[in-house]
């Protein structure tokens, strides 16, 4: 059984750093909320739908408390003032307010009890809703069974749900254990979650809610046809994170691209608010079981994966600490990495079967993901695609569990049909004839692979030692992760945030936290 | 070897066969009778007797199929210029000598990704102080002063970026082309400038894996540059052009 010899005191120094740098971050972000929080939270009370110029009802009614400047007491609290005093359902009144009839903040303020009780049948079903999709998701996958990992992660990214349906479903067909919908490029700057089915984007398709439900339902057809369960992925993640979170646990998704670091680097979001909206996002995931996929593998894409291959490490462990601040287990985080090193380096196959392998024993029970190449991708796509094979079989070898198949028309175009079947071919072919190869390696002690593993360790412990005496701020204000620089006060989103006043509440967090039992249960 | 570049045809494995391979998807599962469509398709594009050597069916009624076959065809390749940026490349060293000794000054610079595109590589490539395959970017060079934007700016943005800087040259990047996107970027991008009147007071580059320097020039740009660009071809370029247009103030 391939084996490295890792240091076992570098390992708990980078856990012990990691601990250290989510502490700070928590006691950061204590005791505030977003907009995005807000309207996940009225999203699971019931409300969905949007006013006549387009504008989805929760967002509708979080301005609306927003510019009566109540957002600090929270939409609960509104909400449930708003109950009480008129005897309607939040869905009612939100089309209200749609309607322009009603000021959803003027109504009397009563007790904290009082709004529970006049919500409690409305958070029930939200909550009840979760629950069903769960024992439904549970009773597919004991039905159907599964594909042995690593899971065969594919995409489909043609802008009409419809297209991408047919494409999943072909997917299936050819092999595929993941299907993501990669979603239109500008998604996670808008701060509202489109609505209804959708037929245009660019680079991809919206995720809405009626999207996710037509995708899973051919998924489902799919499943039962190959008699194989079929996983689907969206993106929790930019300016909605929580609400699209909320989407997906409604509508059965089983992973949700989650990361906050990936924003803030990637998308400039506002550090402070999606750290918010992370917490919030990921104690949804948790509660309904989807697995979250981090970033880390995004780093490589702009930094050197030889030189920086350990910013990578560094951040795994910080997502890690983050997600179980979040209640999360190691069985649903998904921390990302990749296979992007020069494919002109000698013995480059060998540094990336030393990281693949390390980062597989660093996190032994976490659904790692592992990313394929597309920075050296240049529009050979002969090449490109033995790439991709190299790729497939560090996967088998390391024991990945989620294996995100290379394109080998990366960089040229989204992916055609033809690409991705011969993209699962690829990877049938090298696993299926590689299966057992891991357990008969070993690693020459003191060799190249020990060498650069232990190398990738020892740099990561001391990128986060120091990380935990200036904070994780800090060191995004500095560019130590993918060389991108991000002030703390910036960023899209940052006007989102809000510190909530002793009026405020958030049932559902504690709820799916654990700390309170639902009611009537 | 003796080409006839009047008549120029695939070589396969022997001079002028017009050998060449075709694979594509067609709506129709495998059978006789799609792989029959995929050869007459073959035909309609020109190849002759094509051979179906490969046909393999992808679910939901798709069909791959591979083909080799003589195209009929034949190019006049003694006709044919395409327009490139034309100025002699000079490396990271050559550069900054060549500003500082004609020059006097730095060279101002704004990149960015605009519009919905998200994909900063190429940007962060050129303009980077680590940029790319182990050639420097902008950043690095002691003849520029640059400002990267990052992803998904709007037009207006990068203009009022420029300006406040006082930029000479604009840098945009684009990767996502899907539905002709960058087209429509890059030409509200020279809209605004000019109905501003200040398209002549910058230099405007373009880059991208589907941009090249014909596309730019059609759609008012001064350079465009594409795959397989390196740091210092868009240095040693910026730095002659605006050289020129100091000249000719």
């Amino acid at each position: 059984m391939m084996q490295l010899d890792m240091d076992e005191d570098l390992v708990r120094r980078c856990h012990s750093s990691a601990q250290q740098i989510a502490d700070g971050v928590m006691e950061r972000i204590h005791g505030q909320t977003t907009d995005s929080v807000e309207r996940t939270i009225l999203r699971l009370l019931g409300i969905d739908g949007v006013d006549a110029s387009n504008v989805p009802l929760p967002n509708v009614l979080v301005n609306q408390i927003r510019e009566a400047g109540k957002l600090q007491d929270g939409a609960f609290h509104i909400l449930g003032n708003a109950v009480v005093a008129t005897g309607r359902t939040p869905q009612e009144l939100a089309l209200a307010v749609g309607e322009k009839e009603l000021s959803i903040t003027t109504f009397p303020e009563v007790e904290k009890q009082t709004q529970q009780r006049a919500l409690a049948e409305f958070l029930d079903a939200g909550v009840q809703r979760i629950l069903t999709t769960k024992s439904k998701r549970e009773r597919h996958i004991q039905q159907l069974g599964e594909g042995p990992k690593p899971w065969l992660y594919v995409i489909v990214a043609t802008g009409n749900i419809y297209e991408d349906a047919r494409q999943a479903k072909a997917a299936a067909h050819q092999g595929a254990d993941v299907v993501a919908v990669i979603r239109s490029t500008a998604q996670s700057l808008l701060d509202y979650v489109p609505f209804g089915p959708t037929t245009e984007g660019f680079g991809g398709t919206y995720a809405t809610q009626e999207n996710f439900r037509i995708m899973r339902r051919a998924l489902d057809e799919a499943g039962e046809e190959r008699g194989r369960y079929v996983r689907l992925v969206n993106y929790a993640s930019g300016l909605c994170m929580p609400e699209i979170a909320v989407m997906g646990a409604m509508e059965g998704l089983d992973m949700m691209l989650n990361d906050a670091m990936y924003g803030i680097l990637f998308r400039d979001i506002a550090i402070h608010r999606t750290l918010i909206d992370q917490h919030f996002s990921r104690i949804i995931n948790g509660y309904a079981n989807i697995i979250i996929n981090t970033g880390e593998d995004n780093y490589l894409t702009t930094a050197d994966a030889v030189t920086e291959g350990h910013t990578v490490l560094a951040s795994q462990f910080i997502n890690q600490e983050l997600a179980h601040r979040s209640g999360m287990p190691d069985e649903l985080i998904g921390l990302g990495h990749a296979f992007e090193i020069n494919p002109q380096i000698e013995n480059g196959f060998l540094l990336e079967l030393a990281s693949a392998q390390l980062v597989r024993q660093l996190f032994p029970h976490c659904p790692i993901k592992y990313m394929p190449p597309t920075k050296y991708m240049n529009g050979n796509i002969f090449r490109g695609h033995i790439q991709d094979a190299l790729f497939n079989l560090v996967g088998i070898t390391t024991n990945q569990s989620i294996q995100l198949l290379g394109m080998m028309t990366e960089a040229i175009h989204t992916p055609f049909v033809q690409d991705r079947a011969l993209s699962l071919e690829n990877a049938r072919y090298v696993m299926n004839n590689a299966r057992a190869l891991g357990e008969e390696l070993q690693f020459q002690p003191g060799g190249k692979i020990q060498s650069h593993a232990h190398d990738l360790l020892s740099r990561a412990t001391t990128m986060l030692e120091n990380l935990a005496e200036q904070g994780l701020e800090h060191a995004l204000e500095e560019g130590l992760f993918a060389g991108i620089k991000r002030p703390l006060r910036g960023g899209k989103g940052h006007q989102g945030v809000v510190r909530c006043s002793d009026k405020y509440q958030n049932p559902f967090m504690e709820i799916f936290s654990g700390r309170m039992a639902v009611h009537g249960r | 070897m003796d080409v006839d570049l009047t008549c120029v045809r695939p070589y396969g494995d022997t001079k002028n066969d017009g050998k060449v391979q075709l694979s594509f998807t067609l709506p129709l599962p495998a059978s006789k009778e799609s792989q029959e469509a995929a050869k007459r398709l073959a035909e309609a594009m020109g190849m002759k007797n094509p051979e179906a050597v490969h046909m393999q069916d992808l679910g939901e009624s798709f069909s791959f199929h591979v083909l080799y076959g003589p195209v009929s065809h034949s190019v006049d390749a003694s006709s044919i210029h395409v327009a490139e940026v034309e100025h002699p490349v000079m490396d990271f060293y050559a550069t900054n000598a060549y500003i500082a000794e004609k020059l006097q000054r730095t060279i101002r610079v704004v990149g960015a990704c605009t519009g919905n595109d998200a994909h900063t590589v190429g940007l962060d490539a050129i303009m980077n102080m680590k940029g790319y395959a182990g050639e420097y970017g902008l950043e690095r060079y002691s003849g520029f002063e640059t400002r990267n934007l990052g992803s998904q700016v709007p037009n207006e943005e990068l203009i009022a970026q420029a300006l406040d800087m006082k930029a000479d040259a604009i840098l945009v990047s684009q990767v996502v082309t899907q539905k002709d996107t960058h087209i429509h970027n890059l030409t509200a991008l020279t809209e605004l400038l000019e109905a501003e009147e200040i398209r002549d007071d910058f230099l405007l580059v373009v880059g991208g894996p589907r941009i090249n320097h014909a596309l730019a020039l059609e759609l008012g740009f001064d350079a465009g540059f594409g795959a397989g660009t390196l740091p210092y071809h868009v240095a040693s370029y910026i730095a002659q052009a605006i050289v020129e247009r100091e000249k000719h103030l």
